[in-house]
């Protein structure tokens, strides 16, 4: 066909038609609707414009079919971008159509055969569904063949459609192509009469379209592609021109107009536009010459008719993620069972098609669909395509269980999945359950609008291991908070997982976090559920990242903390509602009280104090240690980083390169309201520390902390300590005059981390020996860092006393610049910058909070205790008000 | 003149002023279980069933449609978003749906009156009809794509019945609004066509779409113009997008519909986003000024506000785009226009 002519001409494809295809009836009749769905995805790959859908067949409850596929096809975004032409002979088959096409789809047909009051009744309610319609030329006496019957009958449809408001632009005629060259006279003149009939109609007829089922013409020459094709490409070729606007074709099976064989085309258009044949032909007729060329291409296979299309020949992870992007399912159990043999072969595990291309695949889904490149239904459908790989997978990975000993092969894990009362939204939960689903856990889906009560019950009910929040509206978050504090009043510590498009790790942290004192993580998306749920679950894993997400989330409050308007308590209820300690708990009188200082711990020592977290953190890679270190993404980033940082450690020690020096103290003391009074041996006058005390509104009974309230009024003690680790500037240098930035860099980051190490040293040296009230405490590294030990040492600038201008009373209590060689600058920095400072609490019940927000009441009366001007008060608090 | 004549008429004049939110206005008034449940004895708690208002609190909803009259609404919506035996269902208030939208309708109605009988300027009286939770594209079952939880017919009757009581209510247009489904908003044509056929009148329609993400598209993927012409039969009075996102996420959207839409534009979009914490905190002069440069472009007859919009906002619309000259609707060519997902122009 000629590109040009051709570009308005619109292809309906017509291999979703139980008639015109042997194939879709096949699988239809045979209820394999999927692959059924692969064929209209080929149509409109192939190009189809509009695809025409047809199950009339005697055999077929029509309807049924009609409405199954119609409603499957929906939701195959590839394919629902088309319009829809709704294809039947029986009326009843396209209204149950009209009722699952979203659009504005085609009726292929009405017409005046039963009459015109039928016919108008049907094309009103083609207005009221809202399609345009195919008018067939047809009427009570029958089919129109004739050039003249074809124009006479259309143009009398038309009156009456117009007449009755139907817009004539959503008209359609189908003329009727007839089968020609059957060896019957009489059928001679029905391509030519259809082109002529098309170019009267198209005049009479002012914005209506004309159509035709392109297949019949060629109903002679059935199993000779070949000629059939010929026969198609030649008739659109003089049917456009005439005014043919749209035709069902199988649209990847024509051929270009000047590629078809000259001999084939000449005697196509002989046949088609009734030529007569040139003076001493052979042949009687022009069909007795078609018929005889036609004998010449029989059995020609038509060239990459059946080639696999192109995307099956690439290797079998990329098709994987082409299946699972596109939604196939066609192949993926093949493709699948492909993965799992190469993989069995080498040694590897069916679960390793699972996390290895499917999870691969998804992933590429999860980015699509992030970056708006794919939609919901889409996704839904990928993770059906998962849903079946995953499938075809279990029996793999239940077989490999059962020579697995008897306490690992149950479940991963249960998960109860809702969403909240008020909300109705539940395909992103649904995505998320599949996904949980295919990678083994028990997944109890409560559907939409659960009520807290329900989710409990359940949830305890089923013995589960966590439950899963999901919402989309904003009421649904207020919903969340209700689950949370009624999951904490029921005692509950299984993990809370929240998710959802308005769902957000701020809201999470801020207001559903603080109500449930189980863990409580936000999800972001379907893709992290899996690594939340698996690391939940695990022995090793779960409680570093409960413990990561908890700091990140306190992290989040603290950052907000200065921004959202909270209600201020007076300072005076503030004070009312002190922290209330048991102090018959307070520790005993230091064994050793007094200054001590330490000018040379070894760093041998420090070293095996170190939390490494934090130094990961500080080169911006996220994790926990260990874990970090086998982490997917930053593992061999960590790993080369651990690597470098343990030789730079043995060289650092074994060259003396840095000296760690420390002093700490223990002093008698009082608390004196919200200040504690120091009480030191020989000196008249008491030390004054003044400490802040929280103002935001509690709820649920919780107290508006002061570190005052750890001390006992009638007489206790209280320690402090400064830090500091020296000698880095030389070694700075000389790395910064090789431009070695990154062993600079990696040397400050260990003395940070040194510094930190040995305010944990001393503290445990405190507690065990000096104060002495943990004599018997044996307690590993980590436990050390997760602070499992009694007593608290808050520092001056830190959330629970944020005033930096403590400092330099601390530092005068130890005489640290003195002893240990530590300055502070003006605004109450350290110097060497390695360093650590703050106060000892030994009183079991002492804790860490934070002030955050407090009055101008408690700024003026803090500025009084301090006898310092306003002025000055709000300067040091102002991240405080 | 028919109402829909008035309003085709009111709208060559100025920008006509739509209303706003009702959801949040109604939370701010921190009604308890008493106020919603009233007296009607229901089996389920009603807090939360903001619609059943107009039975239990008449005053409330009237106190807001009150606030958006004062604010300059010429077109005031019935407080009827779940007002549909579907939504009902969730609080056993089935058998109120009726004289839910009955009442809302006349709330709504009598005061359009009062107002109009004030300063003479027309008052329009909008029957708002939701989505429902149920969905005519979708399948609810990731494992079955092909089951629907509710018929096209079932939800005809669902519609049919609520926008009969809107009507005996006394509303001027049916508004079919935040539509996710453009099926589900094709079967609410559907029902007010049969109820046009009962009642032997025209009943106007107004059709307003909702986007799911920023490409455009609402939750059974259609674009903003294959959605219009896949309404386009319902012959409505106004077409137009509400909620989605703010205002200046819609923009792109409004522009398009705007160029191809032969009928009155209505847009409401939401003030903002929301934020982390799901409150929207867009000022009113900020979502005024957005609006009123569609106002400016000519893109727009009717502006609104939709979720967390606040008569504060409806002022601040309604003085920005006092002066502007409104949209010309365009009279497009007579071209055949189908729709899948996506639009499909027929060139003549």
């Amino acid at each position: 066909m000629n590109e040009n002519n051709t570009a308005r001409f619109i292809n309906i494809g017509e291999r979703t038609n139980v008639t015109g295809s042997a194939r879709f009836k096949k699988l239809i009749m045979a209820d394999d609707y999927a692959a059924a769905v692969e064929v209209a995805r080929q149509q409109v790959e192939n190009g189809a414009q509009v695809i025409d859908v047809n199950m009339d067949e005697g055999l077929l409850d029509a309807e049924h079919a009609m409405t199954t596929f119609l409603k499957l096809i929906a939701a195959e975004p590839d394919i629902a971008r088309v319009p829809v032409m709704v294809d039947s002979s029986k009326w009843s088959v396209i209204e149950a159509g009209l009722k699952c096409v979203s659009g504005k789809p085609i009726v292929n047909s009405i017409s005046m055969k039963e009459g015109e009051e039928q016919f108008l009744e049907q094309a009103r309610l083609c207005m009221a569904y809202g399609a345009a319609v195919v008018v067939m030329a047809f009427d009570e006496t029958g089919q129109a063949d004739t050039k003249q019957r074809k124009i006479e009958i259309c143009k009398r449809a038309y009156d009456l459609l117009v007449s009755e408001g139907f817009p004539p632009e959503d008209i359609i005629f189908d003329p009727n192509i007839f089968a020609v060259a059957t060896g019957i006279e009489e059928h001679d003149r029905y391509g030519l009469d259809f082109l002529e009939a098309v170019r009267e109609i198209k005049s009479q007829c002012p914005y209506a379209k004309t159509s035709g089922g392109l297949s019949n013409l060629s109903f002679s020459f059935r199993g000779n592609e070949t000629v059939r094709r010929a026969m198609h490409s030649v008739f659109l070729y003089h049917a456009i021109p005439a005014g043919l606007d749209m035709a069902i074709v199988n649209a990847g099976q024509l051929d270009v107009y000047d590629t078809i064989d000259p001999d084939l085309r000449d005697a196509c258009e002989d046949v088609i536009l009734m030529r007569a044949l040139p003076e001493g032909s052979k042949h009687e007729s022009a069909t007795e010459r078609l018929i005889a060329l036609a004998e010449s291409y029989k059995g020609k296979s038509v060239a990459d008719e059946k080639a696999a299309e192109e995307w099956r020949g690439w290797e079998v992870k990329r098709r994987l993620e082409h299946a699972l992007v596109k939604g196939i399912d066609a192949h993926v159990v093949s493709d699948t069972e492909e993965a799992r043999a190469a993989l069995e072969a080498s040694g590897g595990r069916p679960i390793e098609v699972i996390e290895g291309p499917l999870m691969d695949g998804m992933n590429v889904v999860g980015d699509l669909f992030g970056s708006g490149k794919m939609f919901l239904p889409q996704v839904v459908k990928s993770a059906r395509v998962m849903k079946k790989a995953v499938a075809h997978l279990i029996p793999y990975i239940e077989a490999e269980k059962d020579l697995l000993p008897e306490a690992e092969r149950k479940s991963k894990g249960k998960i109860i999945m809702a969403t909240v009362k008020g909300d109705v939204h539940d395909i992103g939960k649904n995505i998320v359950g599949v996904v949980l689903q295919c990678n083994g856990y028990d997944v109890v889906d409560m559907g939409v609008m659960v009520p807290w009560q329900d989710i409990i019950k359940t949830a305890n009910d089923n013995k589960a291991d966590m439950i899963g929040l999901s919402g989309l509206i904003t009421p649904s978050l207020d919903e969340m908070v209700t689950v949370a504090e009624e999951m904490q009043l029921a005692e509950m510590t299984m993990p809370l997982l929240i998710g959802g498009a308005t769902t957000s790790k701020v809201h999470t942290a801020l207001r559903i976090d603080p109500k449930y004192k189980g863990p409580v993580i936000h999800v972001l998306d379907a893709s992290r559920a899996v690594g939340v749920a698996s690391k939940l679950l695990s022995d090793t894993q779960r409680d570093d990242f409960v413990g990561e997400v908890a700091d990140e989330y306190v992290h989040v409050r603290d950052a907000r903390a200065g921004k959202a308007e909270k209600q201020l308590m007076s300072l005076e209820d503030a004070r009312a509602n002190y922290y209330d300690a048991y102090l018959s708990d307070k520790p005993a009188p230091p064994l050793q009280p007094g200054v001590h200082v330490f000018n040379d711990w070894s760093m041998e020592d420090l070293r095996d104090y170190i939390d490494w977290t934090p130094f990961f953190r500080a080169w911006e890679l996220h994790g926990n240690y260990p874990a970090i270190l086998q982490d997917d993404v930053v593992g061999e980033s960590a790993r080369s980083l651990k690597a470098d940082a343990d030789a730079m450690l043995d060289q650092l020690i074994s060259e003396k390169w840095l000296t760690a020096r420390g002093v700490c103290g223990l002093w008698p003391c009082a608390r004196d309201g919200d200040d504690v009074t120091i009480h030191r041996v020989n000196r008249e006058e008491h030390v004054r520390l003044p400490f802040l005390r929280q103002q935001i509104k509690k709820s649920r009974d919780r107290a508006n902390m002061c570190l005052a309230d750890f001390i006992d009024p009638d007489g206790d003690w209280i320690g402090g300590f400064a830090v500091g680790i020296h000698g880095i500037d030389e070694h700075s240098a000389r790395f910064q005059a090789d431009k070695d930035d990154y062993s600079d860099i990696l040397l400050k980051a260990l003395a940070d981390r040194f510094a930190e190490a040995f305010a944990e040293r001393l503290h445990k040296h405190v507690r065990t020996d000096l104060w002495g009230y943990a004599p018997g405490e044996q307690l590993t590294n980590k436990a050390l860092i997760k602070e499992e030990y009694r007593g608290i040492r808050p520092a001056p600038g830190y959330p629970a006393c944020p005033d930096h201008s403590l400092k330099p009373t601390l530092f005068e209590l130890l005489d640290a610049e003195a002893n240990v060689g530590l300055s502070l600058t003006e605004s109450f920095a350290m110097w060497p910058t390695a360093a650590v400072s703050g106060f000892y609490f030994g009183h079991p019940e002492s804790q860490y909070f934070g002030v955050a927000k407090i009055g101008r009441d408690q700024l003026s009366d803090y500025a009084e205790r301090c006898g310092i001007d306003l002025a000055t008060a709000e300067r040091w608090l102002r991240p405080n008000l | 003149m028919t109402p829909r004549e008035q309003l085709q008429a009111a709208a060559k004049e100025r920008v006509l002023i739509f209303d706003g939110a009702f959801g949040t206005q109604i939370q701010e008034r921190k009604l308890t279980e008493e106020d919603y449940a009233g007296k009607l004895g229901l089996n389920a708690d009603q807090k939360g069933n903001n619609d059943i208002l107009a039975l239990t609190r008449p005053d409330v909803i009237a106190d807001i449609t009150r606030a958006y009259l004062d604010a300059g609404s010429d077109v005031i919506s019935t407080n009827t978003f779940s007002a549909n035996r579907i939504s009902q269902a969730d609080y056993a208030a089935e058998d109120q749906v009726a004289a839910i939208n009955i009442a809302s309708g006349k709330i709504a109605r009598e005061l359009a009156e009062e107002y109009s009988a004030k300063d003479g300027k027309p008052r329009f009286v909008a029957g708002a009809i939701g989505p429902t939770n149920k969905t005519l594209s979708l399948s609810p079952d990731v494992e079955d794509p092909g089951y629907r939880e509710i018929s096209f017919d079932e939800l005809v009757a669902v519609y049919k019945e609520q926008a009969a009581a809107l009507i005996d209510g006394g509303v001027d247009f049916i508004l079919i609004e935040t539509v996710f489904d453009t099926l589900n908003a094709k079967a609410g044509v559907m029902a007010v066509k049969q109820l046009e056929n009962d009642l032997g009148r025209e009943v106007p329609i107004m059709i307003s779409m909702t986007l799911t993400d920023l490409s455009g598209r609402n939750l059974s993927g259609h674009t903003v113009e294959a959605f219009w012409y896949a309404v386009r039969h319902a012959n409505p009075i106004t077409i137009g997008l509400n909620c989605s996102f703010g205002a200046d996420q819609l923009r792109p959207h409004v522009q398009v519909l705007s160029a191809i839409a032969d009928t009155l534009l209505m847009a409401y979009p939401n003030a903002g986003l929301p934020n982390e914490l799901g409150e929207y905190d867009e000022m009113p002069e900020t979502t005024a000024a957005l609006v009123k440069q569609w106002a400016d472009k000519g893109q727009v007859n009717i502006l609104g506000g939709c979720c967390g919009s606040s008569p504060g906002h409806i002022k601040a619309i309604a003085d920005a785009v006092a002066d502007v000259t409104p949209r010309n609707v365009p009279k497009p060519a007579t071209e055949m226009r189908l729709a899948g997902l996506e639009a499909f122009v027929v060139a003549a």
